[in-house]
């Protein structure tokens, strides 16, 4: 680490955000007016999110609940947690997009947050004109801008087609680009969210070795999340595991990661999902999940010789033609293991419960523990809006009950094929 | 390095405090002025997206108000015979409408700042106002070209003897053009800040800029009500029919200022500002919570 002495440049105290469940804003008037006049009447409101529970409606959701952390100069730390644990949260408040309840975070030095990468770069304008537009939206003036102009240019490996207009890239240009400009500001805070995602992995290496510099050598702080924990590995010195809104863990990287990974339940076999978060805006309203099973099961553990049998409720709140359901596997530690291929559910039509009961085979998974999203769609995966997307990560674990197997080895990775078939010469 | 530390740093203090939303009037002017390249680099994209891909580009500055001048000419002047106040109908329509279009293209840009911006706010942070302040500076310049143009009309009537002449008024251009401007970014980030939950006024917001045209004396002198007091007093309640009238003083020589409504018409711009600018500044620290 660069300072001897310890400056902390990140101060949070007792910091909280709130949310108030069953309140989506974005609606017109005449819906309000409508609530309103069915509220007056004692009838239900036709506006409430379907399958919410009404007595919830109004009550809060601490999405961060009491966060204590100082951080100091030229640390690079990581930040873990399961989705919904609040670590996006923490990064709008602290890149000042949303403000907090209560408490407070003191900072030394400007931030630059790169939770998206790209962000305002406009499709009509050059390479050099977005370069500009980026480092101004990020907090440059223009004169910072053109002293790293050259190093901007030379990093993004983009400098032929740097006056041709951004819309003619390809997403790999574009994508090391705007890292290029983020990776070059001078602020003494960087706050990255998964940026390092995209990209071709030479490149993400590149962007990890440079990460590793602005924090080692130039003295910057530097705040990531991921849920790659290669990255987090590689990148920080320090790392806090986040869960339900409270840190859990602050310390060593390994044993964060270690205790992260033990964040996963398989003792739960039943889950409730009317009032759990949503990976995205519109996922839940149209169509909403209220619970899910493991059926015939006292833990969600599998040997690799057994069928899952798993149990969902939904709802819908408009009729629907055709539905379309894929699990999302992961492994524990969310690396993406593979996704099922889509099943139609059906028609639906508002106004009743429905059950689904689907089967999962297991064996194709390697031993060690699991856990999937359940994603329900419109319409083709290739042009598919999201119906619903709770996301709760569904815990299971997968044990071998072939004794001439020996334990998996993670280097094997996760896949469990069938093995080969000998053809006859 | 940043002039944040360099203003702020002497004891080595922090810097920013991020603390729950409080108070009023919660806006960080020094900060805005920090991101001016910010809105110079907006107001040129702006520009660019406007007009690129367009087969006439930038000549839309000028064929727009031209086209609505010569429709105006014939409607109002030609077939509904209004008075002009014995000025050149062209001119005078010009007058007013170059004025009105300012007006409304500042409101219009800026009434839908949160929603049309929704995906660049949710990531990054810099001062929301930046925005709208930028879509106004696009529209002064727009309205430069088109004052321009107006400027070159009025020489031709003039040479040609229309019976037009300035007035001691064109001192007062300035600061009529700063108050339209100050109004509209008023009017247009409080229809911002109401959008965010009520989505139905992006729609209606363009409408009733549209109908507000008409309770202003753009293609009629408010001259013309002189026999019904009644509504003449009514008229003057709108805070855009001193400017619209000055402007044509200044210009035409013709018109009805009285001081009075403008003192109410500069209040009502600054209430309107000041108001716009609470409302936008405690929408914009909570808004990508409901969005």
């Amino acid at each position: 680490m660069a300072s001897t002495q310890r400056r902390p440049v990140i101060q949070i105290t007792g910091l909280k955000k709130q949310y108030k469940l069953g309140q989506i804003g974005g609606g017109t008037l005449t819906h309000d007016l409508q609530s309103w006049w069915a509220r007056v009447r004692g009838k239900e409101d036709p506006n409430t999110v379907i399958g919410t529970d009404t007595r919830l409606f109004g009550q809060t959701f601490m999405a961060l609940n009491g966060v204590d952390l100082t951080v100091y100069q030229g640390e690079a730390l990581g930040i873990i947690g399961r989705n919904g644990a609040g670590k996006s949260t923490l990064l709008k408040i602290l890149s000042r997009i949303t403000a907090p309840t209560e408490g407070e975070i003191r900072l030394r030095g400007r931030v630059a947050s790169m939770l998206e990468v790209g962000t305002g770069f406009n499709n009509e304008m050059t390479g050099r004109e977005n370069i500009y537009m980026n480092g101004a939206i990020l907090g440059m003036t223009r004169a910072e801008v053109d002293a790293k102009l050259d190093q901007i240019i030379e990093f993004s490996e983009c400098g032929d087609f740097i006056d041709t207009p951004v819309k003619r890239y390809s997403s790999g240009m574009f994508v090391k680009l705007a890292f290029a400009v983020a990776a070059h500001l001078d602020s003494e805070i960087m706050v990255m969210d998964e940026v390092l995602a995209v990209g071709d992995m030479k490149f993400q290496q590149k962007c990890l070795g440079k990460m590793s510099d602005v924090a080692g050598q130039e003295g910057r702080t530097v705040l990531y999340v991921s849920h790659n924990m290669s990255t987090i590995r590689q990148l920080c010195t320090r790392c806090v595991v986040l869960d339900q809104g409270k840190i859990i863990y602050d310390g060593d990287v390994e044993q964060a990661i270690a205790v992260y990974m033990d964040t996963t339940d398989v003792n739960v076999v039943h889950y409730d999902l009317a009032k759990v978060s949503r990976m995205t805006g519109s996922a839940g309203k149209r169509l909403r999940l209220e619970s899910l099973d493991f059926l015939d099961k006292e833990s969600s553990v599998f040997a690799d010789t057994e069928k899952m049998r798993v149990k969902i409720t939904w709802r819908v709140s408009e009729p629907f033609a055709g539905i379309h359901m894929k699990l999302n596997l992961h492994f524990r530690d969310s690396t993406p293991v593979g996704i099922t291929h889509p099943v139609d559910l059906g028609a639906a039509e508002p106004g009743r419960l429905y059950t689904t009961i689907f089967e999962f085979d297991p064996s194709l998974l390697g031993e060690g523990q699991y856990f999937f999203y359940i994603d329900i769609f419109d319409g083709a995966l290739a042009q598919a809006v999201c119906l619903d997307k709770p996301v709760t990560e569904f815990a299971f674990e997968v044990t071998s009950g072939d004794l001439s197997m020996p334990e998996w080895a993670a280097g094997w990775g996760r896949i469990h094929f069938p093995p080969v078939k000998l053809l006859e010469d | 390095m940043a002039e944040q530390i360099q203003t702020n740093d002497r004891n080595d203090e922090w810097t920013t405090i991020i603390k729950p939303r409080t108070g009023w009037f919660d806006i960080d002017l020094q900060e805005l002025w920090r991101y001016r390249d910010l809105i110079t680099m907006f107001v040129k994209r702006n520009f660019t997206v406007l007009y690129k891909q367009t087969i006439l580009g930038p000549l839309w500055i000028i064929l727009n108000p031209l086209i609505t001048t010569v429709l105006f000419n014939v409607v109002f002047g030609g077939i509904a015979g209004l008075s002009t106040d014995g000025t050149p109908s062209f001119l005078f329509y010009m007058a007013g409408n170059t004025l009105w279009t300012f007006f409304a293209s500042c409101i219009n840009n800026t009434a839908n700042t949160f929603v049309a911006n929704s995906q660049v706010f949710g990531k990054v942070y810099f001062p929301r106002l930046s925005t709208p302040i930028s879509q106004v500076l696009t529209s002064l310049i727009n309205f430069f070209i088109q004052f321009v143009m107006f400027v070159l009309f009025w020489i031709y009537f003039w040479v040609t003897g229309a019976g037009i002449h300035l007035t001691l008024w064109v001192i007062a251009l300035p600061f009529v053009v700063l108050e339209v401007m100050l109004l509209g970014l008023g009017v247009g980030i409080i229809v911002s800040a109401l959008t965010t939950k009520y989505r139905d006024l992006a729609i209606a917001v363009g409408f009733g800029v549209q109908l507000w045209m008409y309770i202003s004396p753009v293609v009629y002198p408010l001259s013309s009500l002189d026999e019904s007091p009644r509504l003449r007093a009514l008229m003057t309640l709108n805070p855009m029919t001193s400017p619209v009238e000055v402007f044509r003083m200044a210009t035409l020589g013709t018109g009805t200022v009285l001081v009075g409504n403008l003192v109410y018409s500069v209040v009502v711009t600054l209430i309107a500002l000041v108001a716009g600018i609470i409302l936008f500044s405690r929408i914009e620290k909570t808004f990508m919570d409901t969005v």
